[in-house]
């Protein structure tokens, strides 16, 4: 019986090889060896709500997280949430990094003021956060909270931290109507989808003179609703005949990729996350696309570069992100022995601003509060002022190149 | 307001791309069909649904990783290698032998660990289901946690990095249709292993003594053989083809390679198993070429996003009229 089996099971193995030496016989000669790629992710040009490029203010000097120094204060921490596992889990680590350089600058300057970061994993995943988002309220020395990183959790838990007054400074949930919900905790650190979809859109339109696009959604909250932005500002750019919504989860995407095909456009905006956008990009190259992948901050991801390959080169990705500047990219650098991520510049940022009313004295949840409803300074990414809803008052989108 | 979903009736794009959308399906099929194998051949003879099998897949897809990268030397990067031809077969051939190794080695440690020690105690079939939806869940969790920290590299929140070895490229255009190589290296590698395993089960000794137990375990053992070495076997042989097929799904897609990417496929391919009737070979491996091809077309016709809708429509709508499957139950019935 034994016997049988191993002799049946080295059948099925050499079968398989005949097979594929069968079937492989009508390939052409050999190619070059294949080289080890060096994409990377570099910023391009800011562009403003109409698609026209803007040039970043250089002068002034962002918010230090350090402070005088002097600073007293009782034990408070400040908590983060977001994707800490999971596809996703890139951009909920680079946000807690932000955050964490921010407080370890700040407590190694400040002894008498000793902040605690106190993390937690969502997933991305409104179901979980619902979940954690009473484990935060419930802690009396949280007293501000960095999240959470995706819209859909954002969307859902809002009103736990509207009804219990902390403040919820997002890095990176860019849903337009998150700020829609008369929630008085909520600031939103970065552009939303209101303002990075039609500047994409236009900047494809206007800048790009793109006379046909593909507007390709992952059926996720921040895919949709990224994708009707742009949809709506492109009008009649967007081609009717391929408005694709495919699935987060998906690794085949061969009737998008057909359905692209037939209708030759100029560009390809896909607005997802980059667990998808990675095979999308690579089955739209190899099925013979030839025009220009475009998406936003949901692929804004060294993993987007790596699991895609070669198929990434050309591809502009849009982010209300900041690229990481100057001493701040050094020190992530050196701490985390990475480089600064999609949203680790708005994290620090974040961070920074309710370390320093912690400093001046915002040690309670409606003090903090107050204190970031009031705030206006500069910080690594962009100047931090809100309006009464929670949006910033300036906004600008940048645009990166992979290359 | 934004619809969370639109749904249209594009029978047109289905003419006009029917046979391209054929050949992918029949792709998809092939692929469906080997892991479905894996469910119909535990139904038959352990009347289990063994819902860890799809983990048995995706460890499968790390093995055919592990082969190419540590034995066989190759690093992530970002164009395909293009080796030649007679080396890329070797390499894949490795990679698949690799890949069946780690998938058959699982699936039997599987049936040891989890499912012998119900076995010996009589427990109900509700354990052993609830059992097999466990390791499930542990398989995925020890390659997402416990894996990175063996091997490093391996496993964890992302995808691996792919190692591209066949560059997708259309080989001929049949009836306009363009048939690339992947596509014929699948559809090649999984018909000889169809053949092989229905030869297997059907005109071998052993085959026959799966049948046997499948039909009645105790007169089974009265006449001579043994259940356990027959169960043993029968995980062996779901474990291997699921390894082959993990190794011919990284080729058309090689970013899959991620703790997840085994649950989704593991359903449809049970889906297609009962579609094609459960305990039954070859409605496992009809079942799964149908619903890779009915997805493609309802892909086609109702949208991207409606192809698992399509997928598990399509299984209840036959189950609604041909309960058994489309080729019945026939594992344990006798056959002349």
């Amino acid at each position: 019986m034994r016997g049988r089996v191993a002799r049946n099971a080295f059948a099925l193995g050499g079968a398989g090889l005949i097979v594929l030496a069968l079937a492989g016989c009508s390939q052409g000669a050999p190619e070059q060896q294949a080289e080890q790629s060096n994409l990377k992710i570099v910023e391009k040009v800011q562009i403003d709500e109409n698609g026209a490029e803007v040039k970043a203010d250089q002068s002034v000097t962002p918010a230090d997280p350090a402070g005088n120094g002097k600073a007293t204060c009782p034990p408070v921490s400040i908590a983060m949430a977001g994707a800490l596992n999971g596809p996703d889990a890139a951009l909920g680590i680079n946000i807690k990094n932000g955050v964490q350089l921010a407080i370890d600058k700040h407590n190694a300057a400040n002894p008498g003021c000793q902040v605690q970061l106190k993390p937690f994993d969502t997933e991305g995943d409104p179901q979980k956060a619902t979940a954690i988002a009473p484990q935060i309220v419930d802690d009396q020395y949280t007293i501000g909270l960095v999240g959470p990183a995706f819209s859909g959790e954002t969307k859902a838990t809002g009103g736990v931290f509207d009804q219990a007054g902390l403040v919820a400074a997002t890095a990176s949930a860019t849903n337009v109507t998150l700020s829609e919900n008369g929630w008085k905790t909520f600031f939103r650190g970065l552009a939303n989808d209101g303002v990075q979809g039609p500047s994409v859109a236009n900047y494809l339109k206007n800048t790009l003179s793109n006379k046909k696009v593909c507007v390709v959604d992952d059926s996720t909250d921040y895919g949709l609703g990224l994708a009707q932005a742009v949809r709506d500002t492109l009008g009649p750019v967007a081609d009717a005949a391929c408005n694709i919504s495919v699935k987060k989860g998906d690794k085949d995407f061969s009737a998008a990729v057909t359905q692209v095909k037939g209708a030759g456009p100029d560009s390809v905006f896909y607005s997802g996350y980059y667990s998808e956008a990675a095979p999308f990009v690579q089955q739209l190259r190899d099925g013979g696309f030839e025009g220009k992948f475009v998406s936003a901050d949901g692929t804004k991801d060294p993993e987007f570069v790596k699991q895609a390959g070669e198929s990434s080169k050309g591809a502009l990705l849009a982010c209300p992100c900041g690229p990481a500047t100057g001493s701040f990219a050094d020190e992530y650098t050196k701490k985390f022995n990475q480089e600064p991520g999609t949203y680790s510049t708005e994290g620090y940022d974040l961070g920074t601003i309710m370390l320093k009313g912690i400093d001046g004295g915002a040690i309670t949840r409606p003090a903090l509060l107050d204190f970031v409803r009031n705030y206006n300074g500069q910080g690594v990414g962009r100047k931090y002022q809100w309006t009464p809803t929670g949006e910033l008052t300036t906004t600008l989108i940048w645009m990166y190149d992979v290359q | 307001m934004i619809l969370a979903a639109n749904i249209n009736f594009n029978v047109g794009a289905l003419v006009d791309s029917f046979w391209q959308l054929t050949i992918d399906g029949l792709s998809w099929g092939a692929i469906y069909a080997l892991v479905a194998v894996g469910y119909t051949l535990v139904f038959g003879v352990l009347r289990l649904i063994n819902f860890a099998h799809s983990e048995i897949f995706m460890l499968g897809m790390f093995g055919a990783y592990f082969a190419l990268d540590i034995v066989l030397g190759f690093t992530p990067s970002g164009n395909a290698y293009n080796k030649g031809v007679v080396l890329t077969i070797v390499y894949l051939g490795v990679a698949m032998l690799f890949a069946m190794l780690v998938s058959g080695g699982a699936a039997v440690g599987l049936e040891f660990i989890a499912y012998r020690p119900l076995r010996k105690r009589n427990a109900r079939s509700l354990t052993f289901l609830i059992t097999a939806i466990g390791m499930s869940f542990v398989l995925q969790q020890f390659v997402l946690f416990i894996l990175p920290k063996l091997i490093p590299g391996y496993g964890g929140p992302n995808a691996q990095q792919p190692m591209v070895l066949v560059q997708p490229k259309t080989q001929f255009t049949f009836l306009g249709v363009a048939i690339s190589n992947v596509t014929l290296v699948i559809i090649g590698a999984a018909l000889v292993l169809a053949v092989l395993t229905d030869v297997a089960i059907n005109r071998t000794k052993f085959g026959r003594g799966i049948r046997a137990v499948a039909q009645d375990p105790t007169t089974a053992t009265l006449m001579g053989v043994s259940r356990e070495r027959i169960i043993m076997t029968t995980f062996l042989i779901g474990g291997v083809l699921a390894g082959a097929a993990a190794l011919l799904y990284t080729l058309k897609v090689p970013q899959g390679i991620i703790y997840s990417g085994g649950f989704l496929l593991g359903i449809k391919a049970f889906s297609a198993a009962v579609l094609g009737g459960i305990g039954n070979l070859r409605g496992a491996l009809l079942g799964g070429l149908i619903l890779g091809i009915m997805e493609n077309y309802g892909q086609a016709v109702f949208g991207t996003q409606w192809r698992d809708v399509v997928a598990f429509a399509l299984l209840v709508l036959v189950l609604l009229v041909r309960p058994t499957g489309i080729l019945g139950e026939s594992l344990g019935k006798a056959r002349a």
